[in-house]
Parts: structure tokens; C-alpha cells; sequence
């Protein structure tokens, strides 16, 4: 009687005296909606949105409620995991899950703040690049060579080697590994305004006198918003393995503060003897960076259906 | 063709000098060599001024340049700050880390072309989620976290169950094996396994996921499903339609990350200990020497830009509509 494909007008017109055509009804979603519905369903993607979000909220809960415990000396020195300390002590005495936990905050705020970076930058510089095309275009992306073409941790070895004394230094290590991590971005907007340039809408805003500025921010980037925020979420699992590696090397984030890189580095050789001091960083940050980049990957599928259809 | 080339060389070599002023400028801007000789308040008077002279510290940046730059276009990379020559200490290095990253590079194509191949073919099953979620773990844990626990957690239960040095987990080469290169063999087998292993692991990951996506793209193509449909069977469609055509996106891919495979190296031999580049310009860094510095990033700089030209070649030659499109 209904069709499946003749949806809710049928539906709507029918529905007071035939209830059987109700449920035969289909309602449509927008856009948003729909990538949201899709994220929402699909199990790897959840978990490790659960996963990442879990890890952040307890490390925010124990650092607000012992803010002092990452650093606090006691005479437990080198103490197996047990009751009181279930991931053990360091070789100063200092209780394990504090600093871990405050490693995870620290990494996760220095990825954050190196993700809004890099997609700050990026778009910007992306949008001009794909906008005006030609010689601009040129330009920008020859400077985009020049970053790219000297391994990224090379140039970072050099410059956190500047801004190790510095106070505030995971700030400071923040800014150089954003200014480092846009090309990406920039290369992925770039493609996007090249094919959205020649759209309907863009020529009839033109059309209309709109200008330059107003089309890029209020009809391009919209529409190439999409790319951008798996970008950044990927770029937020590079940066955390960028300052990790940065912290092992000695160059990133430096005693007192903890971040996971260093305690693994501190843990390294007693990795046979004292597991503690080692696998539960290690674990932490594995479980950290996976999370992230699960919710990418989600992220990607939700927003790109098409990748992922099964071989028939 | 050669046009392009000689534009991409030209670029190149802009790029290089461009990136060289700008290290040149970091590093020579961010301390003072002599830091830890001006600590020392024994050290003679005349020993610091002649260091000053030696670094030529005391002249202008860009002087300091010219004068390296003027000897590098002769091939001389001048000297480290405790006296030894850069050029042959580069030659060194770069034999010891060499032999890491080719191997390493040569076993992860295998690797990511094979679990690609794999997960495209069995798409769907428990078989490719399985795999496709190690590809991910790999993918996202750094390269020094692979490399502590494979120390830990497999060369020493290996060594301890044979009661005897099976994978070496220090240094490059044992300094007191004697005998011939093939003699010696062995040892610098034990030696290089770990790392190589580390190395390979670390890079395969991104490479086999755009593999497998490459794969299936072209496996729902029509001028496959074509080949199928005209009865030709599975294996042929797949050595001469599939693969000829899939294997070609992920060479240019290769190419281009090579430079990330370089900045795993420096930490692979970090953990190992070895002698390598990445030790090489990780104490130069630290004693802040422009010439180490310098040498190293020229180095891995050229590397870098010739296997971006290699790439774009390579792409050129293998993709037919690249090399016909003109006509």
C-alpha cells in the first residue's frame, strides 16, 4: 500500500484515518544530525570518545583535589603498586597515579592549545591559498615546502632546545609545535576552496557584491568545516606523540612538572625491575592516544560515508 | 620533462638555503657555545680567546654565515666546536644509520603492502577489523614507546631464556668483535634486529591503511568489476588489474614520508644507544655547534627534497594518464 520510498507526505495525509501508514513513515534528518547520528553508532568511535573523555575527567577531579600530590616526597620510595599507591612510587617516593594523571592533564593541554593552532593558521592561510589562487597561491604553498621539507622533529629538537629554561615552558612548547603542525590544515583547505570556488553559491555571492572576506568566512568555510575537525582531531593525536617524544629526548617538558613522556624516560631502565615506573605511562599513553585518535577516525567515517562501503 | 626537473631542482636548492639561514639564525642566536668552558673557572684566559677566535664568535651573524656558507659551496663542512672534522664524523654516522633506515624503509613497504593487500582482501571479516585495529595502535604510538618495550619486554625474556646475548639491545656493533665483515655478521645482525624491528613497526601503519583504502577503491571500480564480470578469474584480475593500479598511489606516499622515517631514526638510536646521525646532531644541538647542526640538516634536507622529486618522477613514469595526458 505504502511504498517505503513515499515517506511522510503519504503518511501525513493519511494518517487520521489509516494508522497503519504511520509507521511507514520517514522523517528526515539535517545534515548535522545525520554525521551526528552516524558518530553516535558506531562503536569504535564511542569508545574511544568514552575512553578519552573517562581519562580527562578523573585526571581533572584527583589534580583539583590533591593539587600538590605529583610533587609531594615521601619515605615510600620505589614501592610496588599496593592499596595505598596503585600505581606505585617513584624512586623519590612520589605516588605514581598522581603524576600520571597530571602528566595526562598536562599533554592534553598542550595538544589542545597546539590543535587550535593548527587549525587556526591552517584555514587561514588554507582559505587564501585556495581563494585567490594564482600567484598567492604559489607563494603560500612554497612556504609550505620550506616547513616540510626538514623533518618536523629535527626543527623542534632545535627550538625546544630554546624554550626548555623558559618559565611556562608547556606554553612555550605548545606554540612551537602549532607552528609546526599547520600544513597539513592548510594543504586540505586549500583543496577544498579550490573545488568549492567554483561552486554556484560563491559565484552568486559574488554576483551580489559580496566581498572577498564575507564569501571565505561565511559561505567557504562552512561548508569545509567538515575535514578541518577530523584534521584537528588527528592533529591533537600528533601533538600529544610529538611532546611526548620532545619530553623523552629531554627537550620538552621539564622536572618538576610531569608529562608522560618524561616518566617514561625516567622509568626506562628499570623497566625489568620496577614495571610500575614504566608500563603504566606507557599504558596511559597508548590509551590516551588511541582514544584520540579512534573519535578521528569516527569523526572521518561519519562526516564521509561513502568510505565505507563493503566489497560486494 | 627535464624542464620540470631542473624547476623542481631549482626550488629545491632555494628551499636549502632558505631553511639554512633560518637554522643558522636559531642556532647561532640561542646561547653560547662556550657555556660550559666559561663555568669552569680554571680555564685560562687565553684558551677562551682563542676558542672565540676558532668559532669566530665575536663577528657578525652574517659573516658567520658567508664564512660557512662560502665553505660548504666548496664541499669543506668545516670543523665541530671540539675540533673534529664534520664532513668525515657525517660519513661515520651516516654509514651506522644508513643501514637502519634502508632496512627498515625496505621491510615496511613489504609489511604495509602486504596487511593492505590482506585487509582489502578479506574486507569485512573479523580478519580485516582485527588487523585494521593493530594498524591503529601502531599508528599511534610513538616510535620510543615501541622501542622500550620491545627492549624490555622482548629481547631480554629472549635473552634470559637463552642464557646469552641473542638481541643486543646497546649500540650498533660490539666494538670488540674481530674477524671479517661476514665473520662479524652475526653480531651486527643481534644488533641491528631491534632496531630495524622498532623502526618498521613504527612507520608500516599509515602506509598499510592508505594501501587498504587504495585497494578497495579500485576493487569497486567499474573496469574491475568489468573483469569479473567478463569471467576473468580472481587471481588475474588481481596481479593485472588490481594491483597495478593500487600499488601506485602509495609509492608517492612512501616517498613523501621518508622524512619522517629520518626523524624516527634519531629516536630509534636514542633508545638503542647507537652511534648514529641522530646521536650526531642531538649532541651538536646541545653544544650548540652550528657546523654539526648545519651538516645535519643539509643532509637530511637534500634527502628529503630528492625523494620528493624521485616521487613526482616516479608518479609520472608509473601513471599513464600522467604520461600521455599531454596528447
Amino acid at each position: 500500500m505504502s511504498e517505503p520510498g513515499v515517506s511522510e507526505f503519504t503518511a501525513m495525509s493519511v494518517s487520521e484515518d489509516d494508522s497503519a501508514a504511520e509507521g511507514m513513515a520517514l522523517e528526515s534528518r539535517g545534515q548535522w544530525a545525520n554525521v551526528l547520528h552516524r558518530f553516535l553508532h558506531n562503536g569504535q568511535a564511542m569508545t574511544g570518545l568514552v575512553t578519552f573523555l573517562l581519562l580527562l575527567v578523573v585526571s581533572l577531579i584527583y589534580t583539583m583535589l590533591h593539587p600538590t600530590a605529583y610533587s609531594a616526597l615521601s619515605l615510600d620510595v620505589n614501592a610496588a603498586p599496593s592499596k595505598a599507591h596503585i600505581f606505585g612510587t617513584n624512586s623519590i617516593g612520589i605516588d605514581m597515579l598522581a603524576q600520571i594523571l597530571k602528566g595526562v592533564l598536562a599533554d592534553v593541554q598542550v595538544a589542545i592549545l597546539v590543535a587550535a593552532m593548527a587549525v587556526m593558521i591552517g584555514t587561514l592561510i588554507g582559505a587564501m591559498a585556495g581563494y585567490y589562487g594564482g600567484k598567492v597561491d604559489n607563494l603560500l604553498m612554497r612556504f609550505v615546502d620550506l616547513i616540510l621539507v626538514i623533518p618536523v622533529l629535527v626543527v623542534l629538537v632545535l627550538l625546544a632546545h630554546i624554550v626548555a629554561q623558559k618559565a611556562n615552558n608547556w606554553l612555550w612548547l605548545a606554540i612551537i609545535i602549532g607552528s609546526l603542525s599547520w600544513t597539513y590544515v592548510a594543504r586540505l583547505v586549500r583543496a577544498e576552496f579550490l573545488s568549492l570556488r567554483e561552486r554556484d553559491f560563491v559565484e552568486a555571492s559574488r554576483a551580489l557584491g559580496a566581498s572577498d572576506w564575507r564569501i571565505i568566512s561565511r559561505h567557504m568555510i562552512p561548508n569545509a568545516v567538515g575535514p578541518i575537525i577530523v584534521n584537528a582531531t588527528i592533529t591533537i593525536a600528533g601533538a600529544i606523540v610529538l611532546e611526548s617524544t620532545l619530553s623523552y629526548l629531554g627537550l620538552g617538558i621539564q622536572p618538576p612538572s610531569v608529562s608522560l613522556g618524561l616518566l617514561i624516560e625516567q622509568g626506562q631502565n628499570s623497566a625489568t625491575t620496577e614495571y610500575w615506573l614504566f608500563v603504566y605511562p606507557a599504558a596511559f599513553l597508548l590509551l590516551l592516544i588511541v582514544s584520540v585518535f579512534f573519535v578521528g577516525d569516527g569523526l572521518r567515517s561519519a562526516l564521509d560515508p561513502r568510505q565505507n562501503r563493503v566489497r560486494s | 620533462m627535464t624542464t620540470y626537473i631542473l624547476r623542481r631542482l631549482a626550488i629545491g636548492v632555494g628551499v636549502l638555503l632558505l631553511a639554512s639561514v633560518l637554522v643558522f639564525t636559531l642556532v647561532a642566536e640561542s646561547g653560547n657555545p662556550l657555556g660550559p668552558l666559561l663555568a669552569n673557572p680554571l680555564t685560562p684566559q687565553s684558551t677562551i680567546r682563542l676558542k672565540i677566535l676558532a668559532l669566530h664568535l665575536n663577528d657578525p651573524l652574517w659573516q658567520r654565515y658567508w664564512i660557512w656558507f662560502s665553505h660548504v659551496i666548496r664541499g669543506d663542512f668545516g670543523v665541530s666546536n671540539n675540533g673534529l672534522g664534520v664532513g668525515h664524523q657525517l660519513q661515520i654516522h651516516m654509514f651506522v644509520t644508513l643501514r637502519m633506515v634502508i632496512l627498515s624503509t625496505v621491510l615496511s613497504i613489504f609489511l604495509a603492502i602486504s596487511v593492505g593487500l590482506i585487509s582489502a582482501l578479506r574486507n569485512g571479516t573479523v580478519v580485516d577489523r582485527g588487523v585494521s585495529v593493530v594498524n591503529f595502535v601502531f599508528l599511534s604510538v610513538p616510535v620510543f614507546v615501541v622501542g622500550l618495550v620491545l627492549k624490555t619486554f622482548v629481547a631480554v625474556p629472549i635473552d634470559q631464556h637463552f642464557n646469552r646475548v641473542v638481541l643486543a639491545t646497546a649500540g650498533e656493533q660490539n666494538p670488540l668483535a674481530t674477524g671479517n665483515f661476514f665473520q662479524r655478521l652475526p653480531d651486527y645482525a643481534s644488533h641491528t634486529i631491534l632496531p630495524t624491528l622498532t623502526l618498521v613497526l613504527a612507520t608500516y601503519a599509515s602506509w598499510a591503511i592508505y594501501q587498504r583504502s587504495t585497494l578497495l577503491d579500485v576493487m569497486n571500480s567499474d573496469y574491475v568489476r568489468l573483469a569479473r564480470a567478463k569471467g576473468i578469474s580472481p587471481r588475474r584480475v588481481l596481479l593485472r588489474h588490481i594491483l597495478r593500479n593500487a600499488l601506485i598511489p602509495v609509492t608517492t606516499v612512501i616517498a613523501l614520508d621518508f622524512a619522517g622515517i629520518l626523524g624516527g631514526a634519531v629516536i630509534t638510536e636514542t633508545v638503542y644507544g647507537w652511534n648514529g646521525l641522530g646521536r650526531f646532531f642531538l649532541d651538536g644541538v646541545n653544544n650548540l655547534d652550528v657546523n654539526v647542526t648545519l651538516a645535519y640538516l643539509m643532509l637530511t634536507a637534500v634527502i628529503v627534497i630528492l625523494f620528493n622529486l624521485m616521487a613526482d618522477i616516479a608518479y609520472g613514469f608509473l601513471d599513464p594518464r600522467i604520461r600521455y595526458g599531454k596528447r
